[in-house]
């Protein structure tokens, strides 16, 4: 006997931006937590509709840029002054006004990092399997297809409520898709 | 949402002109009375003190001067790179960038006191001093007036020509070929706007102490003017909403670009302004370190280490923040912090020259500070208000300006 399928959740397709942006604040007023929402282009003002809070990147790239800034000039500080003290045209060890470049650069270079690898990691980046790729529907999500994918793991999902919900709200076609 | 698109049709005159009984009115009487007041009264009292008075004077000059300056820069801009985001503020710009004729005539004192401003307008110091004589071909009293003139000329006619362009655009029945004209005149405008400045800065400013070089004096002013005009822009545009104009035409997404701007050009600021001290700093050769030295003595020491904490690193850290720049209260207060940093900058680049002469190394902030900063900030507000008044808030019939009022940042 086959193993009993996994359902991933419930996975709804809509018109266009401004369909998915209303049917986000219906789920969103609904009170569900685990789901998303996929369109082929940004669209504005969809965190507010979803009731998305606000990233954290911005803490990481600043405890990321700091440390970069400080670690930078504590390495010159080091190498010129610590371990291989050279005198360089009359200037003191520590001539930390030729420390800014470097300082500055890899302030912003390790605030970079922390930016990108931050937000892959925040987004669970990379991912080698999608649960909704398990939809054919789904691949129109890079072209001119809108979705809200609902998981069955969120505690408020109940696949007739969820479905109605996603119905109610405009969904041109609502799936179930397997984990 | 994207999905709402605004239409210039929509526009209703409220959104797009100045209140009738609103403050905004009056600017045009208050800053003449200012500019009366603070002009003449310094003048009056210059006796016994003609020195101070001249330095105080360039001081505010260049501070105003930046900021009209910028609204030519911004205006230019905007036409030679089609931009489309900034047509709802780019009419403000073009009424700040026409007040370029007032302060061309309240430059002209700069002339006058040329003997009390600059060493090398005296023959018998020029006729001791090897490095000035060998100057004297550039630094000359005949040829620094004529340049002076020439810089003058170039921003008033350039300004009245664009402005009166766009006024005429408001009015005509196809709005292209005047589109066309002024984005083909722009390129030009701005060769001559980098070349003015240019020497103007190194004329007004660098020939203070006509011992000192630096070859990139210009663009360290150029800075200035592009952070003084963003942050006079987002002031304008806050306080023009809070009288109950340009609701809805001016939004967050502009504040926000406003905000990039500001902060960019504080940045490349610092850039500039390192790039001058690190490169006297490794070569140190007296004749160049100088300069820095007694800026680097005193209550100078304070006033430098204010513009580098004050100008670049405290905003870079905390205006970096995309919220902050999208908030009016908050892209205001930013906006004031920066142009008092402009202020401070254009201070520390002129007065510590008179101090230095005197043997100084302290500050006197006075009276004539105050009363040249208020004369002369009376006087371009006056002509700012005036021009505010006289003509829709937006260039009306730009082909662009559709595009504008739906802008969005991504």
């Amino acid at each position: 006997m086959p193993k009993r399928k996994k359902i991933y959740g419930l996975l709804a397709e809509f018109r266009n931006p401004a369909d998915l942006y209303h049917a986000c604040e219906k789920v969103r007023d609904a009170g569900y937590a685990a789901w998303d929402a996929y369109t082929p282009f940004p669209v504005h003002g969809l965190e507010q509709a979803m009731g998305l809070r606000r990233s954290v990147v911005p803490w990481i790239v600043a405890i990321m840029g700091f440390s970069g800034a400080g670690l930078g000039f504590l390495m010159q500080w080091w190498m010129s002054a610590v371990d291989y003290p050279l005198i360089i045209s009359a200037k003191p060890y520590n001539s930390y006004p030729a420390f800014v470049p470097v300082t500055f650069e890899l302030g912003i270079l390790l605030g970079s990092f922390g930016a990108v690898f931050g937000m892959f990691a925040l987004n669970r980046l990379p991912q080698l399997y999608h649960s909704l790729f398990n939809s054919d529907r789904f691949a129109k999500v890079t072209d001119d297809g809108f979705f809200i994918a609902i998981e069955a793991r969120d505690p408020n999902y109940d696949p007739a409520r969820t479905r109605a919900l996603l119905e109610e709200a405009g969904a041109v076609a609502v799936e179930e898709v397997e984990d | 949402m994207s999905a709402h698109g605004k239409h210039v049709e929509d526009l209703t005159h409220e959104q797009t002109h100045l209140p009738k009984n609103s403050g905004w009115r009056k600017v045009p009487a208050i800053g003449a009375v200012l500019a009366v007041a603070g002009i003449g009264g310094a003048f009056a009292m210059k006796g016994g003190q003609e020195q101070q008075f001249y330095f105080s004077y360039v001081t505010s000059l260049l501070f105003w001067l930046a900021i009209a300056l910028g609204g030519y820069f911004f205006t230019l801009v905007q036409h030679a790179s089609r931009a489309g985001w900034s047509i709802v503020v780019r009419r403000l710009a073009e009424n700040v960038m026409v007040t370029l004729p007032v302060l061309g005539i309240l430059a002209l004192p700069i002339f006058l006191g040329i003997h009390d401003l600059f060493h090398w307008s005296h023959e018998e110091v020029v006729a001791e001093d090897p490095m000035l004589s060998w100057k004297q071909p550039y630094l000359n009293t005949g040829d620094f007036i004529t340049r002076g003139v020439v810089y003058i000329t170039v921003w008033t006619v350039v300004a009245v020509l664009f402005y009166g362009w766009s006024l005429r655009q408001d009015r005509a029945s196809d709005p292209a070929p005047l589109a066309h004209k002024m984005r083909g005149f722009a390129p030009l405008g701005l060769v001559l706007f980098g070349l003015s400045v240019t020497f103007a800065a190194i004329d007004w400013v660098m020939s203070l102490d006509p011992h000192w070089f630096s070859t990139i004096f210009g663009v360290y002013y150029f800075a200035g003017i592009v952070v003084s005009i963003h942050a006079f822009l987002a002031i304008v545009v806050v306080l023009l909403q809070r009288a109950g104009a340009l609701r809805g035409v001016v939004t967050q997404e502009h504040y926000h670009d406003i905000g990039k701007m500001m902060f960019a050009f504080s940045v490349f600021w610092a850039y500039i302004a390192y790039s001058q001290y690190m490169l006297y700093w490794y070569a140190s050769i007296p004749e160049e370190t100088y300069w820095f030295a007694y800026r680097g003595h005193g209550d100078w020491l304070v006033l430098s280490l204010l513009l580098v904490f004050g100008r670049f690193a405290i905003p870079f850290v905390l205006f970096m923040s995309r919220r902050w720049k999208r908030r009016a209260s908050s892209l205001v207060f930013w906006a004031v912090w920066m142009l008092v940093g402009q202020y401070l900058d254009m201070y520390w680049l002129v007065q510590p020259v008179l101090a230095h002469e005197h043997g100084s190394d302290q500050i006197h902030f006075g009276l004539f500070d105050v009363l040249t900063f208020v004369g002369i900030g009376g006087a371009f507000l006056a002509a700012f208000g005036w021009a505010l008044g006289r003509a829709p808030l937006v260039p009306m019939r730009d082909p662009r300006l559709e595009e504008s009022l739906n802008f969005e940042n991504f």
